[in-house]
């Protein structure tokens, strides 16, 4: 390149800058990498072709926790970004923020977009909203937990493939048949806690903490040692004792064990079923959690997890609308269904599962619809709704820590769930300090 | 030390002017953050330090009425201890043999330096793959012998995987140092043994390890200080202090508490106890260590 086509084109840059200047830009921080990164960068794509006045730039920072970090240290530096993704056990932690955080049913009320809390799901919506029903964050990528079998592996075990257990009963007594008939890894479970502690209270409509499991104040106190929790926690130990439980870690690591075959049941995220489609040798099905049938009233229903997206506060009011007007468009159904499809995440409007199944999506994709079903299973109730606990990044890690401890071997479920609950507690007491006033 | 050459300058304000760059960089990379850790450890605040209170010594009393603070300590001061004798003795092992190596010795000293410029977190990234379960090389292996490794759930191995991971990182440190100080060892010292009829090993014994002495007692105080402060990344990348608490070492829940859990407080305290325990372990070596040191 000569010097004066260098200059022609530093001088063509300089102006399209300004021409882009012109548009005001939303910065929105994500934790979506690989391909669901792709996907969310196409929705903010199509936004900024579908309108001339506003450009939403989305930046990658890391992990959830990484990016919220992220995020607080520039709002302290007084840079955040206009629309932060925070996953659900952030969600006390900004709620708490207020001031450094606008509701998002005020922002759209302030722009006027049409906003209606009740075009989402009931375990969507109740996760998100202050006690009177106010949408707080603006519900993005939702997620549950789901049960997966290996079709092929019950075959060989004699087990009917069609068939998934139910009931922890059942499930026990399909684990021990496929143990007998050599499969080396019979079971593993992603997010432990928040499979079996979090979903499994909801699933069994008892509570995770007091006060609505902390969605109704601060003052609220674990109550994972419940007779029932114990009871669950123990059936963990002891299958881990009799090899019918192999551990993987508290993130999603076992969810590419079941991939690959290695182990022949998984509970995790609904989000893994891309990734098993894509690798899976073998028939795999999708199915309900399985739940004690000795507990009256259960299965109720499951709750979410994945994130949020929050807008910071301290921005201009023309921002703001530009904000308003990308909540507006991610709500259409159309966008809604397109998220869903593209990545595995649970469809949170009913309008979006409505034109999901009437597209033919959820035939070409058994499974595909069991989250929701799930999720919809009864009305939720105070224990089911979701879940409100102040640092819970640090509460879920006490919660994790106990767990393993028994899956170990090393302390009796009894005693490492009053563990969990006195350290859950403590953390609970030192944000209700820090955020008194 | 009658060697030793004294330079005096002739200026009253040169001396100050040449120490003041080193002395910016300490007071604003060392002594600043080290007294906003102070002053944090003593504030109770929200996330977005909306609000902030004075709470005197809560936060270190929250600490020490947790158990599983305390324990910790037992967790830290065992992957302290296996991270700074195991990295010293093999890097001693290999700077020894490596000395003696006439061939090919500028190779083997290259390859052996080598680790020292990778990033902490990628040795962690890197050993987890090595020995990550079910898909690991030396999982695979392990098996084939009828072990079952999985440091996810057992907290022996876990120890053990971050130990390597550790040591492995900072062997080429300590293998520079030894080496320098090999070399440094007049050949004609244990020529002159080894004509008086002393072996390899008594040679080493009486005449080489004396003489490195110096040399082992900076590489204690730096693998200490190492393993105390530069592992965090290793086990983030690695076991994230599990399985249950078994590789929680101090730094690493610092580094939890405070960055992804956003405690400030709680955070701020743990490193102040930290930087009390590193000065007071560093005093304690140079007053009672020291002394057997031969210079």
């Amino acid at each position: 390149m000569t010097r004066k086509s260098l200059l022609a084109a530093f001088i063509a840059a300089a102006f399209t800058a300004t021409g882009a200047q012109a548009q005001t830009e939303i910065q929105w921080w994500h934790s979506m990498g690989g391909a669901l990164g792709d996907k969310l960068n196409e929705l903010a794509n199509k936004f900024n072709a579908s309108q001339t006045a506003y450009k939403v730039v989305p930046s990658y920072k890391g992990s959830y926790p990484e990016s919220m970090t992220n995020a607080i240290a520039a709002y302290r530096a007084g840079n955040a970004p206009h629309i932060l993704q925070v996953f659900e056990v952030g969600t006390a932690t900004m709620m708490a923020g207020k001031g450094a955080v606008v509701p998002v049913y005020k922002l759209m009320k302030d722009a006027d977009e049409p906003f209606d809390p009740k075009v989402y799901i009931g375990p969507v919506s109740g996760y998100y909203s202050d006690s009177k029903g106010n949408m707080l964050s603006f519900p993005f990528n939702s997620s549950t937990v789901v049960f997966y079998i290996n079709k092929d592996a019950y075959k060989k075990a004699g087990l009917d493939p069609a068939k998934a257990p139910k009931t922890w009963k059942e499930f026990i007594a399909a684990a021990e048949k496929l143990k007998s008939a050599g499969q080396g890894c019979v079971y593993t479970t992603g997010w432990p806690a928040w499979m079996h502690i979090e979903n499994f209270s909801a699933w069994h409509n008892v509570p995770i903490g007091t006060k609505e499991n902390g969605m109704g104040g601060m003052d609220t106190e674990f109550k994972v040692n419940s007779p029932l929790h114990v009871k669950h926690i123990a059936m963990l130990g002891d299958m881990a004792k009799k090899g019918l439980l192999t551990y993987a870690g508290r993130t999603n690591q076992a969810e590419a064990k079941f991939a690959s075959g290695e182990c022949a049941m998984l509970t995790s995220s609904t989000g893994a079923q891309a990734n098993i489609r894509r690798t899976a040798k073998f028939e795999w099905s999708v199915n309900m959690i399985p739940y004690h049938d000795d507990v009256k009233g259960a299965p109720q229903n499951s709750i979410i997890g994945g994130a949020s997206l929050w807008v910071m506060g301290g921005k201009t009011a023309n921002a703001y609308k530009g904000v308003a007007k990308f909540f507006a468009f991610l709500s259409k159904p159309e966008i809604q269904m397109e998220w869903h499809t593209g990545t595995g995440y649970v469809p949170i409007t009913m309008a979006a599962y409505d034109l999901t199944r009437k597209s033919g999506f959820y035939d070409k994709n058994p499974g595909a619809d069991i989250a929701v079903k799930q999720l919809m299973n009864k009305p939720p109730t105070a224990n089911s709704k979701g879940l409100r606990f102040g640092n819970y990044v640090q509460g879920r890690e006490v919660i994790e820590e106990e767990i393993e401890a028994v899956i170990m071997g090393k302390k009796d479920a009894q005693k490492a769930m009053d563990e969990a609950v006195r350290r859950g507690n403590e953390i609970l007491r030192k944000f209700q300090a820090a955020n008194k006033g | 030390m009658a060697m030793e050459k004294r330079v005096v300058f002739k200026s009253a304000w040169l001396p100050y002017v040449l120490l003041l760059p080193q002395l910016t960089i300490t007071a604003l990379f060392f002594f600043w953050p080290a007294a906003q850790a102070v002053y944090f450890s003593f504030q109770l605040q929200d996330a977005f330090g909306m609000t902030s209170q004075f709470v005197w010594f809560q936060n270190y009393v929250d600490l020490f009425k947790d158990s599983h603070y305390v324990s910790s300590f037992k967790v830290t001061a065992f992957f302290s201890v296996m991270v700074a004798t195991c990295g010293i003795l093999i890097s001693l092992m290999l700077a020894t043999m490596a000395d003696s190596v006439v061939r090919g010795a500028l190779a083997y000293k290259t390859f052996l330096i080598w680790p020292y410029a990778v990033a902490p977190a990628i040795a962690g990234v890197l050993w987890a793959f090595i020995f990550a379960p079910s898909i690991g090389i030396v999982t695979y292996f392990l098996k084939q012998f009828g072990i079952d490794w999985n440091w996810i759930i057992n907290s022996e191995q876990a120890m053990l995987l971050v130990v390597i991971a550790s040591v492995w990182k900072q062997i080429s440190y300590n293998f520079l140092f030894f080496l320098a100080g090999l070399q440094s060892i007049p050949k004609s010292l244990i020529e002159a043994a080894a004509i008086d009829g002393a072996g390899p090993f008594r040679r080493f014994w009486t005449i080489v390890f004396p003489l490195l002495s110096p040399t082992t007692f900076f590489l204690l105080v730096m693998n200490i200080i190492y393993s105390f402060f530069d592992t965090f990344g290793v086990i983030d990348a690695t076991t994230q202090g599990g399985p249950g608490d078994a590789t929680k070492i101090l730094v690493y829940k610092v580094y939890y508490d405070g960055v992804k859990a956003a405690d400030l407080g709680g955070s701020s305290a743990q490193s102040v106890i930290l930087m009390a325990i590193v000065i007071t372990l560093t005093v304690i070596q140079f007053r009672y260590i020291e002394r057997r040191v031969q210079y």
